[in-house]
């Protein structure tokens, strides 16, 4: 046996022995989670499911809806779940981003495999679950079928030393890989190492949702007893952890020392090869700040903002939009006082939708605006108009440049 | 399962065209046919109506990184009928093969193929010629379970024929995530 995580876990899915880079495999899908937009237009209600205990219904890229064809397709999910008993049904009012919710309701579990239509759905890597999203067809496929298959890419290793720094997020180390790095096409990031220790769960969902923008297939982490401990708060379930093989083969590793860095940030367009340590990007005057998105409107995320805001005042002529990631989020910000710190502040605290993070609805961007966004993309147009230029950068940056009206180093506000 | 040869215009773009150059946000609120004059609305304006029926769209390494967003969709509604690249993102690769929308990989295909040479595409063989002087690129071939969901025409004809949609029912789940 030489397997990485992702290897054993296809192996498992596809009930082989062993499976290696270039191999195709058919495997029995643990968990398939379809999203408010695949009903909005031209549903085809299916005529049998392959089980409905492996579903689950999440609505979250236009909620409340913004349209009256996404409300049409509000109808047609309801009715589904009716029809075909979904339990897993999370409507408006107990919605959320659909990885926040896979992550909050104990969806993914470890050594599972985890399929969603969206991108970002390699957020549940971060709980050593083979989670990737393939599409709205191939999900619609998976929920009649139970199966779909992969073609078992190339991995590649991420060994983290040292500790992490209290200023340095996710979304940091994330930007240095794919600044020093590039993109992963084609490829699986594994991570490991003793320095994964002071990565919280939150910071590994972060990085593992932004395997999508390095162009990566699956992102995983190992799970190790912060892992194991979310999980156990999570979910009841018996826990069936994958470690990668000592003699398993990689494309390549690459090891970060994790005392080294500091705030990074993406420059508009991309992140691969377009990030750079903060106190090396120019000084540009913003217009709009997001905190928000599967990747970074987690309750620590939204913390992290009213910690800055708290006592200060959102730049004049700057917009602060914060969007927590599921109404859960949102519920225990407000119980936490998040909420009130930051609209205090001048920043509008939103409900829960992947909203302004894909362009869609609350927040776009006008032509000639300058966004430091703390969410999953800043291509050319994803927020709005193609004349915007959109910065990506950590909560923290984000806040503290909302602050100052300008992109900072945000150790100067604490300083 | 063996996919007629394509021959057709090609267009060429460069590295790492993202999903949502191709289809932007705004144009997930518009129908398929006005979703489909806003492809490459940023980048190359004008170009859904320049594109022929027949049409292949050729591009570089990392074509397609981003969302889940259909856009395979939105090429077939303006008769496209294959692409070839470098490389592409799996999950935009897996999306137009779904939709029955053939996606060849072929490196060196940028460095041989101009914006606006005829070319001849052998999907099955995976295999490109440049008719102004025959020459041809071989690719990485498609498994043969790959190539029957593109010659059924995507994978919800499929599934129909497994008896998973309603009798007369042609409908696709036409939108991906974000």
């Amino acid at each position: 046996m030489s397997m990485t995580i992702i290897e054993k876990i296809l192996a498992r899915g596809s009930g082989l022995e062993q499976v290696e880079a270039g191999d195709v495999v058919v495997c029995d899908v643990d968990m398939t989670v379809l999203i408010d937009l695949q009903f909005a237009t031209m549903w085809a209600e299916p005529t049998r499911i392959a089980d409905p205990e492996r579903l689950a219904v999440v609505m979250d890229h236009a909620v409340p809806a913004p349209s009256v064809q996404d409300a049409d397709g509000g109808v047609r999910a309801r009715a589904f779940v009716r029809r075909f008993g979904i339990e897993r049904f999370f409507d408006v009012g107990r919605h959320g981003i659909c990885h926040q919710v896979v992550a909050e309701n104990g969806l993914a579990r470890p050594g599972e495999i985890l399929t969603c239509t969206d991108s970002h759905t390699c957020a549940a890597g971060a709980y050593n679950t083979a989670a990737r999203g393939l599409g709205p067809v191939e999900v619609y496929s998976i929920m009649c079928t139970g199966k779909t298959w992969f073609q078992v890419a190339p991995t590649i290793r991420y060994d983290l030393a040292g500790t992490k720094p209290e200023v340095v997020s996710g979304k940091d180390i994330f930007l240095h890989m794919a600044g020093t790095y590039g993109d992963a096409t084609n490829h699986n990031i594994e991570f490991g190492g003793a320095g994964l220790a002071s990565v919280p769960m939150n910071d590994r969902r972060t990085i593992a949702t932004q395997g999508a923008e390095v162009s990566a297939d699956f992102t995983t982490f190992p799970a190790d007893e912060l892992c194991l401990s979310f999980l156990k708060d999570h979910t009841g379930d018996r826990l069936e952890p994958v470690e990668a093989d000592a003699d398993a083969i990689y494309a390549a590793r690459r090891e970060i020392e994790l005392s080294a860095l500091e705030p990074w940030v993406a420059r508009p367009g991309s992140v691969a090869e377009n990030a750079l340590p903060v106190s090396q990007v120019e000084r540009r005057k913003v217009d709009q700040c997001f905190i928000g998105s599967c990747a970074n409107g987690q309750l620590e995320d939204l913390r992290i903002a009213a910690a800055v805001l708290r006592g200060r005042r959102v730049a004049p002529g700057v917009r602060l939009i914060v969007t927590p990631a599921s109404q859960a989020v949102y519920a225990d910000a407000v119980r936490a006082g998040y909420v009130g710190a930051l609209a205090d502040a001048g920043a509008i605290v939103t409900n829960s939708t992947c909203g302004a993070c894909f362009g869609y609805h609350m927040g776009l961007l006008g032509a000639g605006e300058v966004c430091i966004t703390a969410s999953t993309r800043n291509f050319k147009g994803r927020m709005g108009s193609p004349d915007a230029e959109i910065y990506m950068a950590s909560p923290f940056t984000v806040a503290a440049s909302a602050v100052a009206g300008e992109i900072v180093d945000p150790r100067e506000l604490v300083a | 399962m063996t996919i007629e040869l394509l021959e057709g215009s090609a267009w060429v773009f460069g590295d790492s065209i993202d999903t949502d150059n191709m289809y932007p946000g705004f144009a997930m609120k518009l129908s398929m046919e006005e979703a489909a004059k806003h492809v490459f609305y940023d980048l190359r304006p004008g170009w859904s109506e320049a594109v022929q029926p027949g049409d292949i769209v050729v591009a570089g390494r990392n074509f397609g990184i981003g969302s889940s967003r259909p856009v395979a969709q939105l090429f077939k509604q303006l008769g496209v009928v294959a692409l070839v690249a470098e490389e592409f993102n799996s999950l935009f690769f897996r999306n137009s093969i779904n939709f029955g929308l053939p996606a060849v990989t072929i490196p060196g295909v940028t460095a041989t193929v101009g914006d606006g040479d005829r070319v001849r595409l052998d999907v099955s063989a995976a295999s490109i010629e440049r008719v102004a002087d025959a020459q041809t690129l071989e690719g990485v071939k498609l498994p043969d379970f790959v190539l029957d969901i593109v010659g059924q025409g995507g994978l919800m004809a499929k599934l129909a024929g497994d008896g998973y949609l309603p009798a007369g029912v042609a409908g696709t789940p036409s939108r991906g995530g974000s």
